[in-house]
This record gives C-alpha cells, structure tokens and sequence, in this order.
C-alpha cells in the first residue's frame, strides 16, 4: 500500500442552485480542485451521490460527469452509501491510489435536492433504510433521529438544550464560510421555539435542504511531495457498517459503525482522540452529532450532549468541531456531504480556513454517515513534514 | 410508490406478524431473514411473533413521506413483543400526547398506504393500546 495524499480541493457553495443542472454544479467543483492541484488530467473519477435516479431520473453518473469535465475514457463510477455516499467516495478513490492501480484521482460529491418538492425528498432520504419494512410503516429519516433523541433523553436525563447546543456551534462557525448554506448566527432560544418535525426533534435541529458539489484530487505522497505544504496526507481512510435498522439493534444509543471504523482509524494512523486538532461531525440532526461525539471517543457514553453544551466544540475549545459550519448550517447536499467535510479538514490543515482557522492545526478527522449510522466513514489527514 | 409484486410478495409477513426464527440459536427476526447474523447458521424457520409489546421509544411524524399526508400527523415507534423481538410500527387508536415509553400494545390489522400510480392498496400491522 501506497501512502496517500489530498493536492487539490474545490466546492461550490451550498445553496439553492435553480439554475444549475448537476452536471453543471459537479464540473464547477471538478475543475476547481484540478486548478487547485495544478493538473490537468486523471485516471479515474469516484463520484459519491444518493439519488440522483430518484430525482433527476439520471444515472450512470460516472461515465456522465467524466464525460462533463473533458475526461471521456477515464476509469469511472458513481458511488452509493446513502448519506455517506461522498465518504464511501473518497475511500475509494483513496484505495485506487494506495493500490498503487492509479497515480491521479479525482473524488468527488454531488446532489441537487432542489428540483423536487420536501415531500419527495423526504421519501428518496428514506431509501436509506429496509424500504419493505420501516419506509412502508411511514417514518421519515427525521423519524428514526427522532426515535433515538427521545430515548437518549430518557436514559441519561439530556436537556433539549444541552442536545441542540450543538446546532448553534454550527452557525457560529458557518458566519465566516462563503460556501455555507447559512451564513448567519443562531440563537438556542431560536432552535427550542422552532415547529417539530418529528417530536422531540425540531425544525432548527435539522440539516437543510440544499444542493452542493465538492472535490479533491488524490495522488500517492511521494508525487505530493513537490508541492509541498499544499498536500495533505490521508493518514487514514476506513469504512463500516452497522446493523441497518435501528429496532434490530441491541443497543440503540451506540453508534457501533463509527466506534469501528474510528478505532480501526486511530490504530492505522497511530494517534488517539487527544491527538486531533480539527474535527468534523455528521450532525444531520443535532442527536447524530452528540452520538457521533460518543462514537468517536471524544465524550463518554451518556455524555456527549453536556460535552457539547459545556463548549467543548467551539472554535476555542478543546475539540474545535464543524469549525466552517458542519451538517447545520455548511448544509448537508447527501452524496457531496462527506467531501465537504474532507476539503475542511485540508482548509485547517493548510492553514486556508480564514476567521476559524484553528492555529497550528497538524491532525484531522472527518467522520461521515450513511443511514442512522448504518455506514459510518473515518478519514484522518495529517500535514506533511 | 410500491409496485404490485413488492407488496404481494410480503403479504405473509406483512399481514401476519411472521419472522424466521434460527433453528440452531433460537433467535428470532422481523422482517424475516436467511442468515442468523449472532450465530451465522443458514437454518432458519418462519415463526409467528407474538402480538404483543411494549413501546421502547416513539416519535410524531409530521412532515410525510409521499403516500403518507392524509395520515398525518402520525406515531411511529419501537414496539418490543412478549418475545423480545422489536418491530418498527405506526402506534393507533389514541391520543398522540398519551403515548409514553413503556405503554402496553397490541398489533392490529390496518390499511397502510393506498391508491398509488400502481392503483394498489396496501396492508399491514399497526399497533394500539391494550385496554384492560
């Protein structure tokens, strides 16, 4: 195996793209980050999204976008996790340059949510789970967070605003990202007077609806290396699974599938939860958050949620996490979320992450979800030399 | 929308409340499976559950998935059965404010979903309060 590294970057903003088709918002994202990386061509292109066959009706996104961005006759292929579609992508794209198959990568997300109405986002979300069985009893994604949230408050006494304190972290950091899907500051006063979606969850507790492209391209190190301090190694890139639906698990408030894929994480890149300097969280719902917290052994069981209203995760605290605005408020485009989050991790690491960045940032992580933590993704990135 | 052969293919276990139980560790599953995923055995049976539970946790769903809007808003919880089995399932027949963690249930017999684009009508199990 090949050490790996991140040379190019590019995203476009998260937002409400009317105007532009996938196709169109993937090559903006595409050519940004070969311009970043200073190349021209790749080998292969790994492209993460959930439902494009739902709501555009398109498919066979690979040959598509390959096509898109002036590459037809590259490797190619549309990667599919759900909403960790776009981490899925990035460890592919990750293993085809440690294989040592291809030399230059191009990984990157994309949905476009817009073009049909909530009602139908809201069933294409729920492809995620056993659609015979827990889509057909009529629970939405919401739902299954929400299912989760009410239990995690019963059990470890949880205040509604210890758990959305995590939401207002989000906007307090996405005021300073111009790719952000809301850039503006939010009060928890605010979050706890929104309308219920799916009791106890709340409006403001919720990811948005948007549409959003990200990029990177990948190359083995030792090429990286002429670049300098603008690479990124991927110290560590590791996928796994859970059980898929919630009441067949036997502990609810575990995320096991980012326990697994984080600690398989730690031991392949030598370090420890103490170690990371940035962290990005997949806090679809402000729940998700708090458990993933727990999962990835940064709070201890029952814990997270006063971990995160103590200010812990803040920009000054002892784990900067969602630093450019997270799921909340950076916006969660499905398939693109989990590139976003990697392209961050390179910002702190490069030193490029403007207001927020975090000084002297060496160590990142970036931790991406499928389902309710049915895939859970983990890439550490680590600054070279 | 389901198309026909995906909701007449689950009838049995859609109507019943019928899971496959493994032969050699005795543990049961809903929906019905092929491989034990505790023991790894591939001998498993069908078993009917038992009919009822007590809700382990719950939610109100109030904005639908397309199908779904007549019926909302609408409860969908973890019911655990008699057997220790847990489904997935809309909680019926009360008030949405009286439904707690730990209220007794029983499954009953509902119309689910109804007159799609494939014009079917679809059935399945939904659970109410037992009343004593």
């Amino acid at each position: 195996m090949r050490k790996v590294a991140i040379i190019g970057v590019g995203c476009t903003k998260v937002g409400e793209h009317w105007g532009t088709s996938l196709r169109d918002l993937f090559t903006e994202a595409a050519l940004a980050a070969l311009s970043d990386a200073g190349i021209e061509k790749v080998e292969a292109l790994y492209v993460g999204n959930m439902f494009s066959g739902y709501v555009q009706e398109q498919e066979h996104l690979g040959a598509l976008l390959a096509d898109s961005i002036g590459m037809p006759g590259i490797s190619a292929a549309k990667i599919e996790g759900a909403c960790g579609s776009g981490g899925v992508a990035v460890h592919a794209g990750y293993l085809a340059v440690a294989s040592g198959m291809f030399d230059y990568v191009l990984v990157g997300g994309v949905e476009k949510m817009t073009d049909l109405s909530t009602g139908h986002i809201t069933t294409a979300l729920m492809m995620a789970e056993n659609r015979d069985y827990i889509g057909f009893t009529g629970v939405t994604f919401v739902g299954l967070n929400a299912l989760i949230h009410r239990l995690y408050s019963k059990t470890y006494g949880a205040k509604p605003e210890e758990i959305a304190a995590i939401a207002v972290n989000d906007h307090n950091n996405a005021v300073n990202n111009p790719c952000a899907q809301y850039q503006y500051p939010l009060k928890i006063e605010r979050v706890l007077e929104s309308p219920l979606v799916a009791d106890p969850i709340r409006l403001f507790e919720c990811c948005g609806i948007g549409d959003g492209a990200a990029s990177l391209v990948l190359c083995p190190l030792e090429k990286a290396k002429a670049l300098a301090d603008r690479a990124i190694e991927i110290a560590a890139s590791t996928v796994a699974t859970n059980v898929l639906s919630l009441n067949e698990r036997d502990d609810l408030l575990v995320f096991d599938a980012t326990r697994k894929a984080a600690n398989r994480a730690y031991e392949i890149a030598g370090v420890k939860p103490d170690d990371i300097d940035v962290l990005e969280v997949h806090d679809a719902f402000t729940i998700t958050g708090v458990l993933a917290l727990e999962g990835l052994g940064f709070a201890k069981k029952g814990e997270g949620a006063k971990f995160v209203s103590e200010g812990n995760i803040s920009l000054g605290g002892k784990i900067p996490t969602n630093t450019l605005g997270g799921l909340k408020a950076r916006g969660h485009p499905i398939g693109a979320t989990g590139v976003y989050q990697v392209l961050e991790v390179v910002k702190q690491l490069r030193g490029d992450a403007g207001k927020n960045q975090i000084n002297g940032a060496e160590i990142g992580l970036a931790h991406n979800v499928g389902g309710v933590d049915s895939t859970s993704i983990v890439h550490i990135l680590r600054r070279c030399g | 929308m389901m198309s026909v052969p995906i909701s007449w293919r689950e009838i049995p276990y859609r109507y019943r409340l019928i899971g496959t139980k493994c032969k050699k560790c005795g543990k049961i599953y809903y929906p019905p499976r092929k491989v034990c995923r505790f023991c790894g055995s591939k001998d498993l049976e069908e078993d009917k559950l038992s009919e009822r539970g007590k809700v382990v946790t719950f939610t109100v769903v109030r904005s639908p998935p397309i199908g779904y809007e007549k019926y909302a808003p609408y409860a969908v919880g973890i019911i655990e059965l008699e057997n220790g089995v847990r489904v997935m399932s809309q909680i019926v027949d009360c008030k949405l404010e009286d439904i707690a963690i730990g209220m007794e249930v029983e499954a009953t017999f509902r119309r689910v979903t109804e007159d799609g684009e494939s014009g079917i009508i679809a059935y399945g199990i939904k659970f109410r309060p037992v009343i004593k």
